[in-house]
């Protein structure tokens, strides 16, 4: 049961094979013998988590389902959800309680989804590890001793791990790509402004974007019918009709143009995952799908752009956070300026300070156009070449990450190598562009354990259900999604009491 | 352009976040590490290219002058975080939210 899809959930609940309360209790437990291990969840709550899926039982019995009705969900703690302690990873929340629900929490609640609790990220979404979250690291269930990515990575491993059904994700440079990749499931960014941000803790406004994680592009589909439309409350919203993006999942691929990037397979990949992605087009071109080389000339300048945009937007954003009406504020201070610097220096981590120093040193007086003017004028440039390379092909495709998960504290005193990370997944940030990782299959890594790759596949603006139909078509002929790590065999499990 | 332990300070000041000498020492080598990478925009030309804000080139949307926000203060100042200097209470009064005095 841990194992099935949505959809096969949705027709056990609603044929009465099983209750929603039954199908919560059983993740529940599951999240009891595993999660004091994994560390995927920061705040659990059974009595509400279980009093939706009383609710939801009750909507099943009335004839009234959708199609995720009664399916416990796993929330990015960067989602206010009403009465849920929501911390996004920070010791600024650690005990604040959302007092309204983000919209995507409104959208899961309206379906009768089950709220299954709040998972454990980077320190306000910033870091590619789940390294930086001050409620501690969060273990890769592949291999304990790595990390599950981020900074979406308590979602990817409660995925992988099979501690809920499906999560949600937020992605500003890969926070959901990345994660999806080192964990071995399928994740989707969404076009900018499709998801509402409305709720949503922000980081880089221009960027961020929620999306789901899942075990399959089906059920990734299934979510984006519940997370995607219009939102008059947030302001970037965009006012598009509704869309199911189940809708093409079953079009064959034949005569499909994938273009492979020639820069997102040059020097700083990784050799076993540049071996596991040419297997993975190849099964594409057995698909009917025509290759087509392209060229995404300013890849490489990504990077410093958005590590001057995130930041400065990030400065402007986290500027909230002073200690006055709600988040930490320091015990002791002499007047309001300390206050505020007090409250600030204990209230954030060290990834955080550096991201707001950076951010205001890049807006300060003298430097706007030397940094903040000419990342944007770069961004134009990154975004033309999206243009360019859709004149040519259908989807791009190419590798999620440049490795696979690496080992806890390898590159935490590392900011520029943890930026890396991301070298393949920004540019379709900062060009609003949509981005899926796909389990396509597993590199070896030097002490002999087998990890998880992703496929990255890019699509054009409003593409989703296109490039869900790219991985469907693929996951009908593959299994790598199917594939689960032995929880039972990794060392390091706290075995559950009378189970040693 | 080289940081300097005084930029460090500076912009720490303007974001308001203290920063004690040692640790000043640190982020400076780790931001002098990250605006290195950053440096790597300025081999770009861009004359005359239009600074991209956001992907979809929106207008802001318009609605209606009408009130559309429930006053929810009370929900709001449950999370008001303790006073500080040895007080637990919460740092409210009568609806707003108390701070050190800033006027004379």
């Amino acid at each position: 049961m841990i194992n099935s899809s949505l959809k096969q959930l949705g027709a056990m609940l609603q044929a009465k094979k099983i209750s929603s309360v039954e199908l919560t209790q059983s993740f529940l437990t599951r999240i009891s013998q595993y999660n004091p291990s994994i560390n995927a969840y920061i705040s659990l709550d059974e009595a509400k988590t279980l009093a939706q899926a009383k609710v939801a039982d009750a909507r099943i019995a009335a004839g009234d389902a959708a199609p995720l009705t009664g399916i416990p969900i796993a929330q990015k703690d960067i989602f206010c959800a009403k009465d849920w302690r929501t911390t996004c990873g920070s010791k600024m929340l650690a005990n604040f309680i959302a007092p309204y629900d983000a919209h995507i929490i409104s959208q899961f609640d309206a379906v009768g989804a089950v709220n299954l609790g709040k998972t454990n990220m980077d320190e306000f979404a910033m870091g590619s590890s789940n390294e930086t979250s001050y409620f501690g690291g969060v273990k890769n269930p592949w291999s304990f001793d790595r990390v599950p990515g981020g900074s979406s990575g308590g979602s990817a491993a409660a995925v992988a791990a099979r501690l809920c059904a499906a999560a949600t994700g937020t992605d500003t440079g890969g926070s959901i790509r990345q994660p999806a990749s080192l964990c071995g499931l399928t994740g989707l960014k969404p076009t900018y402004g499709v998801v509402s941000r409305f709720g949503m803790i922000a980081f880089a406004s221009s960027l961020d974007q929620a999306g789901p994680m899942a075990k399959s592009a089906e059920d990734c589909a299934l979510m984006m019918n519940v997370m995607a439309g219009f939102d008059a409350r947030d302001s970037t919203s965009l006012n598009r009709e509704k869309e199911d993006y189940t809708k093409d999942l079953n079009k064959p691929l034949a005569g499909l143009k994938v273009g492979l990037p020639k820069e997102f397979f040059a020097e700083g990949l990784d050799a076993s995952v540049a071996k596991v992605i040419e297997t993975a087009i190849a099964e594409y071109q057995k698909l009917g799908a025509e290759i087509v080389e392209i060229s995404l000339p300013n890849t490489g300048l990504s990077i410093p752009v958005y590590y001057v945009l995130a930041p400065a937007e990030a400065s402007s954003n986290l500027s909230r956070y002073d200690g006055v009406r709600y988040g930490h504020r320091a015990a002791e201070y002499t007047d309001l300026m300390d206050m505020y610097n007090k409250s600030r220096a204990e209230g954030f981590g060290a990834e955080v300070k550096r991201r707001i120093l950076i951010g205001t040193y890049v807006l300060s007086a003298g430097y706007y156009d030397a940094y903040y003017l000419k990342a944007q004028q770069i961004r134009r440039l990154i975004a033309q070449d999206f243009v360019e390379a859709f004149k040519k092909c259908d989807v791009i495709m190419g590798p999620a990450a440049p490795s696979t998960a690496f080992k806890a504290g390898e590159k935490v005193d590392d900011p520029v190598a943890m930026y890396l990370q991301d070298i393949y997944t920004i540019s379709t940030n900062l060009a609003g562009l949509p981005g899926m990782s796909v389990p396509a299959g597993f590199a070896q890594s030097d002490d002999g354990k087998a990890l998880p790759v992703g496929l990255q596949i890019i699509g054009n603006y409003f593409d989703e259900a296109r490039m869900l139909n790219v991985a469907h078509q693929y996951q009908q002929d593959t299994d790598w999604h199917v594939q689960t790590p032995n929880l039972d065999q990794l060392p390091g499990l706290n075995q559950p009491e009378g189970n040693a | 352009m080289a940081l300097s332990i005084e930029d460090i300070k500076k912009v720490a000041h303007l974001a308001r976040i203290e920063v004690s000498d040692s640790d000043a020492v640190a982020t400076l080598t780790k931001l002098t590490g990250i605006l290195g990478l950053i440096e790597q925009m300025q081999a770009v030309d861009t004359t005359g290219i239009v600074p991209m804000s956001h992907s979809q080139e929106l207008s802001q949307r318009l609605r209606d002058d009408v009130v559309t926000k429930t006053n929810l203060r009370d929900e709001f100042q449950k999370n008001a975080p303790a006073l500080g200097n040895g007080s637990k209470e919460q740092a409210v009064a009568g609806g707003l939210y108390l701070v050190p005095k800033v006027i004379e």
